[in-house]
């Protein structure tokens, strides 16, 4: 279970999360849409840990642990997994080596036996299957030269792998093809089930049709500003946000 | 002896050799030989300087050195020619694949000394060789070898050298070759030793369709500090010539590259092209980059760029938010970076050699 209680962040000056309370049960579905500028981003970075955010007030429990004080990399043994809305290219860093480096880092942290090649490659080569991808993805640098497509199914053979228990998905920009909003909802919903659950950050309601989602919760001005059922992103889509808030 | 080369020199505006100027050196101590690498072809031993254990055939013994006088304005060969006792004369004939050959020089010395070996490779017409150079050390000791090569038409030198020399020694490594029309001179030099080093290449493209490609990696730490100097002379028309150096930089480490291309009058259709790459891994190494064009003919096509930055603060963010830690997050980096300044070598026994050498250079301190 993934617990946001007043959650106050800011880069540099500008505070962006003015208070967030926000509750995500193990098992389901949160999709979280609003205007530009509402901390959409910044949320999903606080949450992974990125640098240059600075939390002011407020804790994020996951399954009980205050996850502001753990590394990313500790984050993500935890079972938090961030889906990059623009993965990052690494030259000369082979995917397969990158794949194994993370699930063996991951399997360490968590008490769990390291697979040795053979075993990686086997578990590596069903995921990919799985997601119809072609095998010469693993042999490929990391995300280097992909297209859009191709770096969402990345993200999502990742995911895959390292099997987590929250998925934080940054989908705020409204220039992701139709292929890769089936892509990462693919992905998801595979995942889906009463171990799992997941956080969709979106602009639009189009992903929303992919990932249906338990809640809807609506993010502007650094707060959450409505909470609803699956039916609150018709409605936002129907009356936009400006109509949403005032409601 | 000729007095060393100092900063107010152009060309030396980066390196100082005062440090080198202020040791003494004796007698060049008897040398044990060292352990062999593991090599399928043959391997020529360079122990203080001397040829220890000559080379087997196909190839000849190399032995063959004779005394040689210097004219140009190089003073470091000046002085190599001064004192040279030693060096290895290979010569392939025309027509012959000379295959892969290691020369392995060590130096090692209780006392201060130099060596100043001098060594001759000559390529007969279409003649190729894959010469990989391993240069090691202990102690304190001035390596100043002069290498002159010489490429006769359509031949094929794949030069390697992985300098690991000791930390407390000096390397000056001068290479001269003139490449005839159709031959090509493939340089790499892995600069991971030595607390100075100055590798300078002077490469002349004399006939046509021929080429150069000069790449070198700097690995360098603590107060470590490599040169890599290239200067390419395109002499006749339709030659092509690259230079890249890739440098990962720690600690107060000082690295330097200064690349030079010159295009003589009549040199039409000239390819040139030079990059220089650095990765500083903390806020007090630095890098100098001096690119030098200088042409004088009118269709040519020359191109140079240069980065200098530090390790990718989103691509680490990445890594770790996979779950990996951040020292191997960044080891992973680095190596990604190394890898690619390694891509150049394709000879597999070399690149084994390289990526071997890399793996030890962060493990030990």
């Amino acid at each position: 279970m993934l617990e946001i209680k007043n959650l106050r962040a800011r880069i540099g000056e500008k505070e962006i999360l003015k208070g967030i309370d926000l509750t995500v049960p193990t098992g389901e579905i949160h999709a979280i849409m609003g205007p530009n500028g509402a901390g959409k981003s910044t949320l999903s970075y606080v949450l992974s840990g990125r640098d240059g955010y600075e939390v002011t007030e407020g804790e994020v429990l996951y399954n009980g642990v205050n996850i502001l004080e753990l590394a990313p990399e500790d984050r993500a043994a935890a079972g938090m997994f961030l889906a990059f809305q623009y993965p990052v290219e690494l030259p000369g860093v082979g995917n397969a080596n990158f794949l194994r480096t993370a699930l063996n880092a991951v399997r360490r942290k968590r008490g769990e036996p390291e697979l040795d090649a053979v075993a990686f490659l086997k578990s590596a080569r069903a995921a990919i299957k799985s997601l119809q991808m072609n095998e010469d993805f693993l042999k490929r640098n990391v995300n280097v030269g992909f297209s859009g497509g191709e770096k969402k199914r990345n993200e999502m053979l990742q995911m895959a792998l390292l099997k987590p228990g929250l998925a934080i998905l940054d989908e705020t920009d409204s220039g992701l093809d139709i292929d890769a909003l089936r892509i990462v909802s693919e992905g998801v919903n595979a995942l889906r089930g009463p171990s799992f659950s997941a956080l969709v950050i979106t602009h639009y309601q189009r992903l929303l049709d992919h990932i249906v989602p338990d809640m809807v919760h609506v993010l502007a001005g650094g707060r959450i500003v409505r909470s609803g059922p699956k039916e609150l992103a018709l409605e936002l889509e129907a009356r936009g946000y400006a109509g949403v808030e005032a409601a | 002896m000729t007095a060393l080369p100092t900063k107010k020199l152009e060309a030396w505006r980066y390196t100082d050799l005062r440090a080198l100027e202020r040791l003494s050196f004796g007698a060049v101590p008897a040398a044990a030989l060292p352990a062999l690498p593991e090599f399928a072809g043959p391997i020529v031993v360079f122990a203080n300087g001397r040829m220890s254990a000559p080379l087997a055939a196909p190839l000849g013994d190399g032995r063959e050195f004779a005394p040689v006088q210097e004219h140009g304005p190089q003073s470091l060969a000046h002085i190599n020619a001064e004192q040279a006792q030693d060096g290895l004369s290979l010569s392939v004939p025309a027509g012959i694949d000379g295959g892969a050959l290691l020369m392995l020089s060590h130096n090692a010395g209780e006392t201060p000394f130099a060596a100043h070996p001098r060594h001759r490779v000559t390529l007969g017409d279409n003649a190729r060789l894959t010469l990989i150079e391993l240069v090691k050390g202990e102690g304190v000791y001035w390596h100043n070898p002069v290498a002159d090569i010489a490429l006769h038409g359509g031949a094929v030198l794949t030069h390697i050298r992985l300098q690991q020399e000791s930390t407390a020694a000096f390397n000056t490594t001068l290479i001269r070759a003139n490449v005839a029309a159709g031959a090509a001179y493939e340089h790499f030099t892995a600069t991971i030793g030595a607390k100075l080093s100055r590798t300078e290449l002077h490469v002349s493209l004399l006939g046509e369709g021929a080429r150069a490609d000069l790449n070198a990696a700097q690995l360098l730490r603590g107060e470590q500090h490599g040169d890599f100097t290239a200067v390419v002379r395109h002499a006749a028309p339709n030659c092509a010539s690259r230079q890249t150096v890739k440098s990962v930089l720690a600690d107060d480490a000082h690295g330097v590259f200064q690349g030079r291309i010159e295009v003589a009058k009549g040199a039409q259709k000239t390819d040139g092209y030079q990059m220089s790459r650095a990765l500083l891994l903390s806020e007090r190494a630095t890098m100098d980059i001096k690119p030098e064009l200088e042409i004088f003919a009118d269709d040519v096509k020359c191109s140079h760029g240069a980065t200098i930055g530090a390790l990718d603060a989103e691509q680490l963010f990445y890594l770790r938010s996979r779950g990996i830690n951040e020292p191997e997050a960044r080891a992973m980096l680095i190596h990604a970076f190394l890898e690619e300044a390694f891509a150049p070598v394709t000879d597999e026994a070399a690149h084994k050699l390289l990526i071997e050498a890399i793996g030890t250079w962060w493990t030990t301190p």
